[in-house]
């Protein structure tokens, strides 16, 4: 019986066997973890026009949608615009096809940090992690701490000194943190975060 | 008796009630003392985990909302007042509806049980229970001449993963509506105030905050009420231009119609002076 040769000899016919079967696309997952079905996007553009915060981000919310569904991994998980995304649903509420598009910006993130990828906006990162700090102490957000910690991470000591000045005059900034009693129970849900992350 | 009970409520203040909105969770406390009704602060409550856990990892994030789940009695209604613990609290409550082995797994860890059928409802919810005409009936205060701006910022009713529960567009001026106030419809009453940017990256953030305060200006607004205490902080905050006016908790003008008289101890916590106001409201009466 006749086989087909390949044309170039040189090509070599990846053993299917082994490699076994492909993982998921980066759409397939982003899909699975976000329970938000993002393939109906038309890139009608109204979650950019619509975004409050569009001029501080590298791409737009259907921009990004674009990227995961091309594969881009690495532009997308590095952009800044998952960062800059606060979660306020603006573009969640008008998008015609319904797509919760902050839902994806959610789990993108998440896989940023995850996967260990060079943050796009680390200044904010820092923050969040400032906050994990003070509440895995306390049990609560003691603000003037998280503050003080993000100044010592960024190293921007005299930004915003006027206005945390206002809001300790105004007994707005308390100094002693409002804490949980029973710390322990807090501090054992922080293992899974750190070992995560470390 | 029965009646009595009805009027009992878990409450869950949060970290910023607890602290910087200090004036927001007194003059809520004064106001429930005023109706009668009950809010018992949920023993030894813990954060709700915020952006800042949802952001870096979703087991924390789940299991700091449960645990405050975990500490609430059955029988009586959890309330919030801000937007954002009562939106974590809620899908988190959602979350372990439909996984009842994290929820097992959870409960054995503090042995406590989590009641999945618990109401979680906002502090605005209960005063549309309480019924308005009630409500009018305990004024001692007209609010009639006060133009306000209700400001409800993101997250009390756009999240669309809740979105089959029940919304709060418009509960603001039904509420003090009926205490003599007159909404201000056209500014932008659902703009994002910024949140956490506010804190990281206050660059972007000032200019949406002067959009927001320039359209209450714009529509002649005495002052913006709002429903979320980190967006009172942010439109304080990051308001700098000329015009400065006024931001209240929603709790505050609430009070001040039901006729507390601690109000002084409230306003002088605000970054923007509140008395020319007050001092109108007062004119007019």
């Amino acid at each position: 019986m006749y086989t087909a040769q390949p044309l170039r000899q040189d090509v070599v016919t990846p053993d299917l066997g082994k490699i076994g079967k492909p993982g998921p696309s980066l759409a397939a997952e982003v899909r699975e973890q976000s329970g938000t079905d993002f393939y109906r996007c038309y890139q009608c553009r109204s979650c950019g026009n619509g975004c409050p915060f569009v001029q501080a981000m590298d791409y737009t919310p259907n921009q990004v949608l674009r990227l995961v569904q091309f594969g881009m991994r690495q532009e997308v998980l590095t952009c800044k615009t998952i960062w800059v995304c606060v979660g306020c649903h603006t573009c969640s509420s008008q998008c015609p096809m319904s797509i919760d598009i902050a839902a994806v910006m959610d789990t993108l993130r998440l896989m940023a940090v995850e996967e260990g990828v060079a943050i796009g906006k680390p200044n904010i990162i820092d923050f969040h992690e400032e906050v994990l700090r003070s509440l895995e102490k306390y049990g609560r957000a003691h603000k003037l701490g998280i503050m003080l910690g993000y100044k010592r991470q960024t190293g921007r000591w005299l930004k915003d000194l006027d206005v945390g000045l206002k809001m300790l005059a105004k007994r707005k900034l308390d100094l002693i943190p409002s804490r949980v009693r029973d710390v322990k129970e807090i501090t054992e849900l922080f293992q899974c975060y750190w070992r995560e992350t470390a | 008796m029965s009646d009595l009970r009805l009027q009992d409520f878990s409450y869950f203040p949060g970290c910023s009630l607890a602290t910087t909105a200090g004036e927001s969770n007194r003059s809520m406390m004064q106001a429930a003392r005023i109706l009668g009704l009950n809010l018992i602060e949920l023993q030894d409550w813990n954060c709700c985990g915020s952006s800042s856990a949802q952001t870096m990892c979703k087991n924390l994030s789940l299991a700091m909302a449960a645990r405050n789940l975990s500490l609430a009695p059955p029988g009586r209604p959890l309330v919030a007042m801000c937007p954002r613990c009562l939106h974590y609290l809620r899908s988190t409550q959602k979350c372990l509806k439909s996984d009842p082995e994290t929820r097992e797994a959870l409960e054995e860890k503090w042995g406590r049980p989590i009641y999945t059928d618990l109401e979680i409802i906002h502090f605005m919810e209960v005063l549309s229970r309480y019924g308005l005409d009630r409500l009018k009936a305990n004024a001692r205060r007209s609010l009639k001449g006060l133009r306000y701006v209700p400001y409800y910022g993101c997250t009390l009713f756009r999240p669309p993963r809740l979105a089959k529960e029940r919304y709060f567009q418009g509960e603001m001026e039904n509420i003090l509506g009926a205490l003599g106030a007159q909404a201000v419809p056209d500014a932008l009453s659902y703009r994002c105030c910024g949140s956490f940017l506010s804190a990281t990256d206050p660059e972007i953030v000032t200019p949406l905050v002067q959009e927001i305060i320039g359209s209450a200006a714009a529509a002649k607004a005495d002052c913006l009420v709002t429903a979320c205490a980190m967006c009172q902080l942010n439109l304080e905050m990051r308001n700098t231009s000329r015009a400065k006016i006024p931001i209240f908790h929603f709790s505050e003008i609430l009070a001040l119609a039901l006729g507390a008289e601690d109000y002084e101890e409230w306003f002088v916590r605000h970054l923007v002076d509140p008395r020319l106001v007050i001092r109108k409201l007062a004119q007019a009466a």
